[in-house]
């Protein structure tokens, strides 16, 4: 490190007797980047190169599994989403903030060994063939970005597809496939880690009341 | 002053820092979006934002293009790298005259930042913005940054639309006045899925998408395809379609773009083209010049837009050569006739070394 190292100061002087840990710039024909990443701090426990989002999945298989059987998980959704809507009653009864818990840890465990959910509480599973968008790195939710590889696989995580190239395989096999060109809105950060399935049926209930209201009247 | 310079098309008389008139069916009051309107062949490029904080750094950089292209993006951030930002070079750039593209990425910004900046932009006569998604933070030198991608590109497409159209943010809190904004977005027809990318670009026009610039287009009939499907569908008469093009320097940097830069698809031949010349530099602009001439027969095809990192100097070059403009000259910055006269004068004064007296000024003013 050379001497002209800029250092933090206070009024006093120099915050602390280290030096900050600031790369060398650049010089022609290397970019930053490329120092930046040979300069990073090394110890023996090295984390594998990968984000934070991949560490916590470190296996495609079921995931890719439930987007090649994406008719019959829709098929199979559509029975449940009725159920839980003639439950209705019974949520109500027993309140629906009562139910919460155990039925978001039930959908966080299924959800996420078959679509790795990241319970983001606002499910768009129907509309992008089973392939769950909050797995993207950029988490776009409504299709890819440009920098998918030739290959079919993330930009961000060279060894993961695209979870839109999958998507738009998945949703090619299911009957409502085409729910992959509604515009989804952002996603509401306010809702994370709750029930998107309490929430459908909630909402389900409300517009067959609302229906049901509007018929009589 | 008597003699004033003469309006130039596609400019303010009041000034030429100032928003355009408004005309029927324009969103915007922007050099582009009259140009594209008006049917002529568009051209773009972008401006290799600088790593300082001296505005003389972007009006040399901008200069290199004047007379030659119709807009300017304004990059943000591009690769995930740290530069000047994109509404700071707006900022300066309105300020001259030019038609400055302002894009917005996803990646630093959450929604209350990017609806401040829409506005903030728009009131400073930004007239274009594109909305893109960003490259991932491991792309470039601060790897340690947090990726937000609060919005992506379509829904920060429609939220734009929403405050321009409706007047209102995405809270449906009302705005008094509404920015008046040409959107455009990006496209990538060169990646997977392919049949599936003519199909986000009609979402993209449904999100609010008036014009779209694409990423490099080194194969051509890849292209046309693309276009071919878009057209079919309808998508190519609701949006200007400007083709990315540029001119690589090597068949070096084009093998290290094509392993290194994901989205950027770059055939054998153009390769073997290059490494087959004597002048690989030359052969590169030769290139792109051919692909804009194949490019611009394409129906549907408004425009180019000429991305010729750290080779700005060449844009003109490329765009002359092409014959793409037909004659016609884009707005050039031109100094005031009052500015050149004043200047004109302290020349003569520093280098004639003549003495005046007031006497004599008084008399020749007479």
């Amino acid at each position: 490190m050379d001497k002209t190292q800029p250092i933090s100061t206070t009024a006093k002087g120099p915050a602390s007797d280290a030096r900050e840990a600031i790369p060398p710039a650049a010089t022609g024909g290397v970019t930053q980047a490329a120092i930046v990443k040979k300069t990073a701090p090394k110890s023996d426990y090295k984390p594998a190169d990968v984000s934070p989002q991949r560490r916590v999945q470190r296996s495609f298989a079921v995931r890719l599994w439930s987007i090649r059987h994406s008719r019959a998980l829709e098929w199979f959704y559509a029975k449940f989403a009725d159920m839980f809507l003639l439950l209705h009653p019974l949520w109500k009864g027993i309140g629906y903030g009562r139910v919460e818990a155990p039925i978001k840890f039930v959908e966080k465990h299924v959800k996420g060994f078959m679509f790795d959910c990241r319970m983001c509480g606002q499910c768009v599973l129907s509309s992008t063939g089973m392939s769950c968008p909050m797995n993207c790195p950029k988490q776009l939710r409504n299709g890819p970005c440009g920098g998918v590889r030739a290959n079919g696989n993330c930009e961000v995580e060279p060894n993961m597809p695209c979870v839109w190239v999958k998507a738009w395989e998945g949703s090619r096999n299911m009957v409502k496939g085409d729910a992959i060109l509604n515009l989804q809105k952002p996603v509401d950060q306010s809702l994370r880690e709750t029930s998107a399935w309490l929430r459908v049926t909630a909402n389900a209930a409300a517009a067959r009341e609302a229906a049901k209201a509007g018929g009589a009247a | 002053m008597s003699e004033k310079r003469p309006v130039q098309p596609d400019e303010n008389p009041e000034g030429i820092h100032l928003p355009l008139a408004p005309l029927p069916g324009h969103t915007s009051r922007g050099r582009l979006e009259r140009v594209l309107r008006r049917g002529e062949f568009a051209v773009t490029t972008e401006l290799n934002p600088p790593d300082s904080a001296d505005p003389e750094d972007v009006y040399n950089r901008a200069k290199v293009f004047d007379g030659w292209v119709d807009a300017i993006n304004a990059v943000d951030a591009s690769g995930a790298n740290c530069h000047m930002s994109s509404v700071g070079i707006c900022a300066l750039l309105t300020r001259m005259g030019y038609a400055p593209i302002m894009q917005i990425a996803c990646r630093d910004k959450n929604r209350i930042a990017i609806q401040g900046d829409v506005l903030g932009g728009a009131a400073m006569g930004v007239a274009n913005m594109l909305c893109l998604t960003g490259d991932g933070v491991q792309a470039g030198d601060q790897p340690g940054a947090k990726p937000v991608f609060d919005l992506d590109s379509m829904s920060l497409l429609e939220t734009i639309r929403i405050m321009r159209d409706n007047g209102k943010f995405l809270s449906g809190r009302k705005l008094t006045t509404p920015p008046q904004l040409f959107l455009g977005a990006a496209i990538n027809p060169f990646a997977p899925p392919y049949d599936f990318r003519p199909i986000h670009l009609g979402k993209k026009i449904a999100a609010g998408a008036q014009f779209v610039q694409s990423q490099y287009c080194f194969d051509v009939p890849m292209f046309r395809t693309f276009m071919q499907k878009a057209g079919d569908l309808g998508f190519t008469e609701k949006v200007f379609v400007l083709v990315g093009v540029g001119p690589l320097a090597s068949a070096k940097t084009a093998k290290w773009i094509r392993s290194n830069v994901p989205g950027i698809h770059i055939p054998d031949s153009i390769i073997a083209r290059l490494e087959g010349a004597q002048d690989q530099k030359a052969e590169g602009k030769r290139l792109c010049i051919d692909i804009i001439n194949e490019v611009k027969e394409i129906p549907g095809v408004s425009g180019v837009h000429v991305m010729a990192y750290r080779q700005e100097e060449y844009v003109a070059e490329i765009v002359d050569e092409s014959g793409v403009l037909k004659g016609r000259r884009p707005w050039k910055r031109e100094i005031r006739r009052d500015d050149q006269m004043v200047a004109d004068r302290l020349d003569q004064l520093l280098h004639d070394n003549i003495t005046e007296t007031q006497v004599d000024m008084v008399k020749t003013a007479h």
